[in-house]
């Protein structure tokens, strides 16, 4: 047998609360030759996590393993009973999760975790281990991997930790290891350390890799052959190169077309320096904690940033995790009331906290979160979520309202049918649509838009980012769009801010194609991934001297 | 077999699925509670007349649940301390409930001052025992149904409050709720639109255990003389009165047990089971 894993004719089933059976695989057929990576990409909802999920034969609660083969190394995980499945688990085959955070016991040291594997199966003495758990720490290419072991989860980044869930998964020397989203929850420049250690790894001890991803860039670092699922089915296998310059399926040629969001489409407007800014900011600070005998509080997030956003025209703040971005977007809706500055509203000087604003004032100024999943209610339906700021604001009730609700529902593209759905039956972009059709419901002049494509896949966050534009042409709207993905933020704003360690350090516009200035800038847009599948190789950057310097 | 195409059928028309274990719970509870309803009506003999020459009478025709330690007719006071025990510790729980998850869910959103002097509050009655609060209010007030009914649901509002405010501080820290907030929503519709639909379900188990919890002490308090007073009885008390049958296997003593055990066990299998909606919409 030449190869490693083979699949063939596979389906999975999953239960409805009503006890009926649906196909969510229907029949997928793979190869996968030792060394080999192979992706599989496309949308939330499209059986690609679920298909990876069968190599170690599992399937969700709720679903089955309805059909097929799933051959690994010889042994059919697919009608193995569990216990021998389970002893294949970990040394056969491994899996990284998409949330290191989450897959870690904060209660025990990082060691003790990733050696846990060794203990189960009775691999090795916990000793050699231990000395083999470092040795991939280092490969892995971990600050001081001596020592990182005996930190609790909490104390590393989250760069860090996703590279010691890769070490946990490949202490057991699987063959075949499943990287599930191990980047998404990632920023670009923390992506490309991680991608890196992957890559290196995974391609001097010859393990076979099944990388799960929405990516397409990510994925054309990585792979050596991507697999295009849509509805549970292939819609396209091919190598990376194939697949980036010869996409045959029309899904896996609007996969790519979303990579290079439409830039124009949008009149930019003559903006008269004389025109009143809709938001003015003056030296605005915020942070957490108690405050200190300077008034100050413990920790300041956001220090002294200063902003203009004029009626009509899009800010984009871009940096990278913990740089006080979102500080600044809490600080300016009022959540989290600034310890110093002034905020200028249309006109009109804003309180620093929410609660003492006016109800207008309230109205006027929206925001968007970046989790639709915590931003909807779970218990309501999406008719409620919708009505409320309806009912609240403008006093509508009964027949005017639901015409409202509808017309909503019109504007942010989704059927009227599913206002009676609740949130955890619609689609993440689904979900991203209500929680911004929620935020327009209040009809305001500025919405803060805080990461909320980043938990999208780009198919869906490029139909968001034209979904704004649109909306923006027939409503007037400005948006303070803060990302940590320049593509997205290229694409709609009129002027860009660099954001670090709590200050602004460049003002970009991007009509005028200026370079980046600031060391901090070039790093974060040389770090976006490219198509290109040997921008990852040929990149040039030392992350940590550029954030040094 | 039968059963379940019956309840497909119900499930299918009604758009929510039933369980069977709920419709079954659902009977005793309903029945003892019709029982509590008409009690004066279908009492065969008087609560307090002694009609047996023998105590601890076993079953036979006409006293069909034996006789209890007097001779008294035990049928009769069973079906009248249904009254007394679905009663008092039905509106004893909604009102400790009630309270308690307000003051928790409000207390969570408030945070601050609020909580704290809330919190404070509720851990020191929390903090003197159940039995000699009750004797104190007894004893300041005299023993009447409302002042029993007030004073059990005090004595359970500390442990629904701790325990809604539990879950409400987990909810108050979602997205949506911040949402809400900015919106400028205020207490009210956040603690019953926001928070209460989210932790509908852990508040209706924990009334069904505090249902329970209510009952037995009813009847501790019965036992101490500060419950119902004679020749009234509710359930507890029975089991207590007539504790000296159990070397004689008297049913005076075993049924008002069964009783107790029927409708606290069904209460919490109707809370675990109640009808669901189904949200598969494309199976109707």
């Amino acid at each position: 047998m030449t190869n490693l894993v083979e699949i063939r004719g596979l389906t999975v089933e999953a239960t409805t609360d009503s006890g009926r059976w649906i196909q969510i695989l229907k029949g997928i057929d793979l190869d996968i030759a030792a060394g080999e990576t192979v992706a599989f990409i496309g949308e939330s909802g499209s059986g690609k996590t679920t298909a990876a999920m069968t190599l170690l034969g599992h399937a969700r609660p709720g679903c089955r393993i309805s059909g097929g083969t799933v051959k690994v190394d010889g042994h059919d995980m697919a009608t193995l009973p569990e216990k021998e499945r389970a002893a294949l688990r970990g040394t056969t085959v491994a899996y990284v999760p998409q949330s290191a955070a989450a897959a870690f016991n904060p209660a025990s040291t990082i060691m003790e975790q990733v050696i846990e594997v060794t203990r189960i199966h009775r691999l090795m003495p916990p000793d050699e281990a231990r000395r083999r758990a470092v040795a991939l720490f280092r490969a892995l290419s971990l600050p001081d991997p001596d020592g990182i072991g005996d930190r609790y989860p909490h104390q590393v980044s989250g760069g860090q930790l996703q590279r010691l869930a890769a070490a946990m998964a490949l202490i057991g020397d699987p063959k075949v290891v499943i990287f599930d989203e191990p980047t998404t929850a990632l920023d670009v420049t923390t992506q490309v350390e991680v991608l890196r250690a992957f890559k290196a790894v995974t391609a001097k001890r010859r393990i076979a890799c099944v990388y799960v991803s929405h990516d397409l860039a990510v994925v054309a670092q990585i792979a050596d052959r991507i697999m295009v699922l849509r509805n549970g089915a292939v819609q396209e296998t091919g190598s990376v190169h194939d697949i980036l310059t010869r996409p045959t399926h029309p899904y896996t040629r609007e996969l790519l077309n979303a990579f290079h969001p439409d830039t124009g489409g949008r009149p930019t407007l003559p903006i008269a320096n004389s025109t009143a800014p809709l938001l003015e900011i003056n030296m605005l600070s915020a942070g957490y904690g108690p405050p200190q005998s300077n008034g100050q509080p413990l920790v300041l997030a956001v220090k002294g940033v200063s902003l203009q956003v004029k009626p009509g025209t899009n800010l984009g703040i871009i940096g990278e995790s913990g740089c006080g971005k979102s500080t600044l977007a809490r600080a300016i809706a009022g959540i989290l009331p600034a310890c110093k500055g002034d905020i200028q509203f249309n006109g009109k000087e804003l309180w620093h906290s929410a609660r003492q604003r006016s109800r207008d004032q309230l109205r006027d100024l929206q925001i968007v979160f970046q989790h639709a999943d915590t931003a909807l209610n779970p218990a309501k339906s999406i008719e409620d979520i919708l009505g409320r700021p309806l009912t609240f604001y403008h006093g509508l009730r009964g027949k005017a309202r639901d015409a409202r609700v509808d017309a909503l529902l019109d504007m942010v593209r989704l059927p009227r049918a599913l206002r009676h759905r609740r949130p955890a039956e619609l689609s993440g972009g689904q979900k991203q649509r209500v929680n911004f059709a929620r935020a327009l419901a209040a009809e305001p002049k500025l919405i803060l838009c805080d990461e909320i494509t980043s938990a999208l896949d780009t198919i869906v966050a490029a139909a968001i980012i034209d979904l704004l534009k649109e909306l923006q042409r027939e409503l007037g709207l400005s948006y303070v769009f803060i990302s940590h993905d320049l593509s997205v933020i290229e694409a709609i704003c009129d002027e860009i801010i660099v954001m670090y360690r709590g200050q602004t350090v460049e003002t970009i516009v991007p009509a005028d194609r200026q370079q980046p200035q600031h060391p901090y800038s070039q790093l974060l847009f040389s770090s976006v991934p490219k198509l290109d599948p040997t921008w990852l190789d040929t990149l040039n950057i030392d992350a940590d001297r550029m954030r040094v310097a | 077999m039968k059963t379940h195409s019956s309840t497909g059928t119900l499930a299918a028309r009604s758009g929510y699925r039933i369980n069977p274990v709920g419709v079954a719970s659902f009977s005793v509870v309903l029945f003892w509670a019709l029982v509590a309803l008409v009690a004066p009506y279908i009492t065969p003999h008087s609560v307090g007349e002694m009609i047996d020459a023998d105590y601890f009478g076993p079953m036979r025709p006409g006293l069909w649940l034996g006789s209890d330690y007097l001779g008294r007719d035990m049928l009769s006071r069973l079906i009248l301390g249904a009254r007394y025990t679905v009663g008092i510790s039905l509106a004893a729980v909604f009102i400790a409930c009630f309270t308690g998850v307000v003051l928790g869910m409000a207390s969570a959103v408030l945070r601050g001052p609020v909580d704290m002097v809330l919190s404070r509050l509720l851990d020191a009655l929390n903090s003197i025992p159940s039995k000699l609060f009750g004797l104190m209010v007894v004893a300041a007030v005299g023993s009447s149904i409302p002042v029993l009914i007030l004073t059990l649901a005090l004595i359970y509002v500390p442990g629904a409050y701790r325990f809604s405010r539990a879950l409400a501080v987990n909810i108050e820290t979602m997205d949506f709720i911040m949402v809400a907030r900015i919106r400028g929503e205020k207490l009210p519709y956040l603690i019953a639109s926001e928070i209460l639909p989210n932790i509908i379900g852990p508040v209706l188990a924990d009334l069904g255990l505090r249902f329970v919890f209510i009952v037995l002490l009813l009847s501790g308090l019965s036992f101490l003389g500060l419950g119902v007073q004679p020749p009234y009885a509710d359930w507890g008390a029975l089991v207590r009165e007539n504790i000296g049958g159990l070397p004689f296997a008297a049913p005076a003593v075993i049924m008002p047990s069964l009783a107790i055990a029927t409708l606290t066990i069904s209460v919490n299998l109707l809370i675990d089971n109640l009808p669901q909606k189904i949200r598969d919409r494309s199976a109707s």
